[in-house]
Order: structure tokens, then sequence, then C-alpha cells
């Protein structure tokens, strides 16, 4: 018995990004859910409708986590399966790596998504397509963030190997607290304000609760998310055409996964 | 497609994996790379590939460096590679997969193809089946599909028939060296099978410590070290 704790002792040792995982989860939670606590004993009638409009956020904020993870699990299916050298061994380009992966992430995405946004009409009489056009600015804007973190967590596992895999579940939650999703930015402190304004993500949440409390749209702040969607992005394809040449330079591309 | 391999090296952190190896392979010469474990093998392999960068040194591909992104994925069209630890998507068919490889691949006539290779390695019965429940076997007759669906020009062969019963390995060994005849495919063979590498190689690498340490033809090898076969001769070699 305790040899076999000994074994994941050591393991747990002999790794910091293990150590890590132990401390971040119910780090992420706490500050996650200490905002939200303090958001609603402080103003308690901001939202007339209460669950519509959380409804909406939590629809919005799973579909920029599922195109995140789908992005990871593409590659991480890749890497599980001892695929991963045949397909950079294919005559393959880098760009068309980074193409297929994020095409086939916004399938995985919407087959998810679909039937969620479908459902909760009939189950909770709220419809997310009550926000109109600019909706649709704000998905594509949460699939560029979602793919902008898929592609830093794969240039990690490209760059460190599976070691890194935990990153790739972790990543999003760590952005949860910041990124504004279910209470306004004005409940962060000034600090952490500051920070989060360099996201995409509290312009989109803090639209969305504009379009959904006062049905008020105000594109500037749809087009702030786009901006730095966009600036995020390309640096994230410049990290991972790195991590490539850097994985080349150490050698983990050849026999990956184990 | 010949193979130059010029002045390279390879060193991770403070381990010189591989030191200053030069060769050339001709087109549809079959060559044996040997060594003991840990002496290059794979890393040489790698490079040629484009997979590892080396620290010095290149690789030319019919007289193109393949470090240039878009002749690497131009040259690696007529390349493929089989390797021991590098596995097909397991929860796919054997005919998702090579369906997968050949669009890779860009091949034309696909269905026709894959209709080919499934009879010549008799992959017919299991087509349908999931590559991770098919025997280690027959995993390596689809891996060997998938190395030549492509019709490669250039065939990187990483200890190919390692862990096979006697049977499958020389059923492996028969359809390589009639596919290498038929259509004067240039093969570099990485093995630890000093019976293979006799059979099928026109030429012998011996690498230890990152070093090509001899080359020559099996029957050169073998008399220049006063031996009976090539396993004494390797023997001999790695043990000096």
């Amino acid at each position: 018995m305790f040899a076999l704790s000994l074994r994941h002792l050591y393991l747990i040792k002999g790794s910091f990004p293990r150590i890590l995982d132990l401390i971040y989860w119910p780090t992420i939670q706490i500050i996650l859910w200490g905002f939200i606590s303090q958001f609603f004993t402080m103003y308690s009638d901001y939202y007339n409708n209460t669950i519509g409009v959380i409804l909406s956020c939590a629809i919005l904020y799973d579909f920029l986590f599922r195109s995140s993870i789908s992005f990871n699990m593409l590659f991480l299916e890749e890497i599980w399966s001892r695929n991963f050298t045949n397909l950079f061994v294919a005559p393959l380009k880098i760009s068309e790596i980074i193409t297929a992966l994020t095409s086939t992430a916004l399938l995985r995405t919407l087959i998810g998504i679909i039937p969620a946004i479908i459902l909760m009409n009939p189950l909770f009489g709220v419809s997310l397509l009550k926000m109109g056009p600019p909706l649709f600015l704000l998905f594509i804007s949460l699939y560029l963030f979602g793919t902008t973190l898929g592609l830093l967590v794969t240039s990690g596992l490209l760059r460190y190997g599976p070691a890194f895999e935990n990153t790739a579940w972790s990543s999003l939650f760590l952005l949860a607290p910041l990124g504004c999703v279910y209470y306004p930015l004005s409940i962060l402190p000034e600090w952490l304000q500051i920070l989060a304004k360099g996201l995409p993500l509290v312009y989109i949440f803090e639209e969305a609760r504009s379009i959904l409390v006062n049905n008020v749209v105000n594109y500037s702040n749809i087009m702030t998310a786009l901006m730095l969607n966009l600036i995020y992005f390309i640096s994230a394809i410049i990290i991972f055409y790195l991590a490539f040449y850097g994985a080349r330079k150490k050698g983990t591309l050849v026999n990956m996964g184990e | 497609m010949t193979i130059e391999i010029k002045n390279l090296n390879k060193q991770y952190n403070n381990i010189l994996a591989v030191k200053n190896i030069n060769f050339k392979i001709n087109k549809g010469s079959i060559v044996g790379l040997l060594g003991p474990n840990g002496c290059g093998k794979t890393t040489t392999i790698g490079m040629i590939l484009g997979l590892i960068k080396p620290t010095s040194g290149s690789v030319y591909v019919n007289g193109q460096n393949i470090e240039n992104e878009s002749i690497r994925t131009k040259i690696l069209e007529k390349v493929n590679f089989i390797s021991p630890y590098v596995e097909l998507p397991k929860k796919l068919t054997v005919e998702e997969n090579l369906k997968v490889y050949g669009r890779m691949y860009s091949v034309s006539n696909l269905k026709e193809k894959i209709s080919d290779l499934m009879n010549e390695l008799n992959l017919y019965d299991f087509k349908k089946r999931k590559t991770g429940e098919l025997s280690s076997g027959q995993k390596n007759r689809v891996s060997l599909a998938k190395a030549l669906i492509n019709d490669p020009e250039i065939l990187l062969l990483d200890e190919p028939t390692a862990s096979l019963d006697p049977d499958v390995g020389d059923y492996i060994r028969t359809y390589i060296e009639s596919f290498a005849s038929k259509k004067g495919t240039t093969i570099l063979l990485a093995s630890h099978n000093m019976n293979e590498v006799e059979r099928l190689c026109n030429e012998v690498m011996m690498m230890k410590n990152g070093k090509i340490i001899d080359q020559g033809t099996c029957e050169s090898l073998i008399n220049k070290h006063g031996r009976k076969n090539l396993e004494e001769t390797f023997l001999k070699i790695v043990r000096e």
C-alpha cells in the first residue's frame, strides 16, 4: 500500500505542473465564485431576468470553452494515439495544419453547442437568438479567442510534450474570473480591472449583458473585442510557428506520446 | 531519389547524439543503418525527415536542402516512413486510416490504390475493423500500407519488423523487397535484425556513439572483420 502511494508521490514530487495542478483548481474556483457572490450580495436587483442573463452568458462562455478544448483535443488525440509523428512527416505545411485544426474545432464546437441553445427555450423560456445580429459577432469573437487559446496550448504541447497536457484543461478557467462572464467589470478590484481590459472577454460579456439587460447594442465594445482578438490570434500563430521550430531543435516531434 | 548527408551533427544539451556523419544513398539502393540502442539511428532518420533540426550540417534529397519548409513539404510527397514508436489512429478503421493518409498525400485513384494495397497485404478481411483492435502483425501490415500509399521514392524504415513473429516478419521483408525492386525505391533501413539487413541491403553503415564507424557491403564487412556473418561482425564492431 505504501509502495503504491510512494509511486504517486514520486510522480507528484518530480513534476512541477502536477503540483501546480493540485493548487490551481481550488484557487480558481474560490476566486470565481467569490466575485460572483460579492456581486449578488451588492447588486441583488441588478438583473430583472436573472435566469436569462446567466444562462445566456453561460452558453456564450461554453462556446468559448468548447472552441478552445476542441482545438486542444484534436491535437491531444494525435498524441494519445501515437499518430503525431505521422502527421509531421506528411506533406503538410504548418499553415495547413492550423487551418485544418481551426475548421474542425469549429465543427466540433457547433455539434456540442447547438443542442444546448435549442434546449434553452423549451426548458427555461430563454432564447439566445433574441440578441439579434450582434450575437453572430460575439460568437465570432469568442471562437477567435477560443482558437487563440487552443493555439497557445498546442504550442506548449509541441514544445514541451504531453507534460503540458494539464494546461490544456486549465487554461480557460484561469481566464474565467478575469473575463467577467457572470458579473460586470466594476466588481473586480481596480488593479485586476486593468488586466481584464486587456482581454477581449470583458468587452464580449459586458456587451452581451448590455443587450440582454438594457436592450442596447454598443458596437464599439464589439469592435474592440474583435480587434483584440485579431491581435491575439496573429500572435498565437507566430508562437505556434516558433514552438514548431523549437520542437524541431529539441527533437520532441519524434516519438511524441512516449 | 537520392539522399545525401553532409557533416551532420545533432547535440541535445550536452549530449552529442550524432557526430559529423556523411553518406550518400543512390536511387534504388537499400542501405542498412546498424548500431546499438541510443547510437543515433532514430535521430539521423528524424533529421532526414526534417522532424529534427540538425545542430550543423545538411540533408539533401535529390540535391535539394530540406531545411526550407516548402522544399521539405514538396519532397515529403514522395517520402514515407515506418517506426514501431508511431501508430495509426486506433479508433479509425483500417479503410478510414488509408483514406485519410491517401488524401494527405494527394494520391490520385485513391480507391484503386487502397484496393491494391489491401489485396497485396491481405488487409481485406479486416478493412472495417478499428485499427486499435488488430494484432501487432496486422497493425504492422496496415502501417506498411500507409507507408506505401503514396508510392514513395524514398522509404525510411525504423525497425519495421520489431516485435513481430518470424512468419509476419518474413512476410513484411518479402513484400518490401518486391516493392523496392518493382518501383526502384531508395530505402534506409534501421534494424537490429541482422538476417533482415543481410537479406535486403546492398550496403550497410555501422553507427556507434553517434558516428558511422564502418560501412560497405555485408560481405565486405564480414570479410574485413574476419567473422562468419553480419551478427558476429556487428558484435565485434560494437564491443571494440
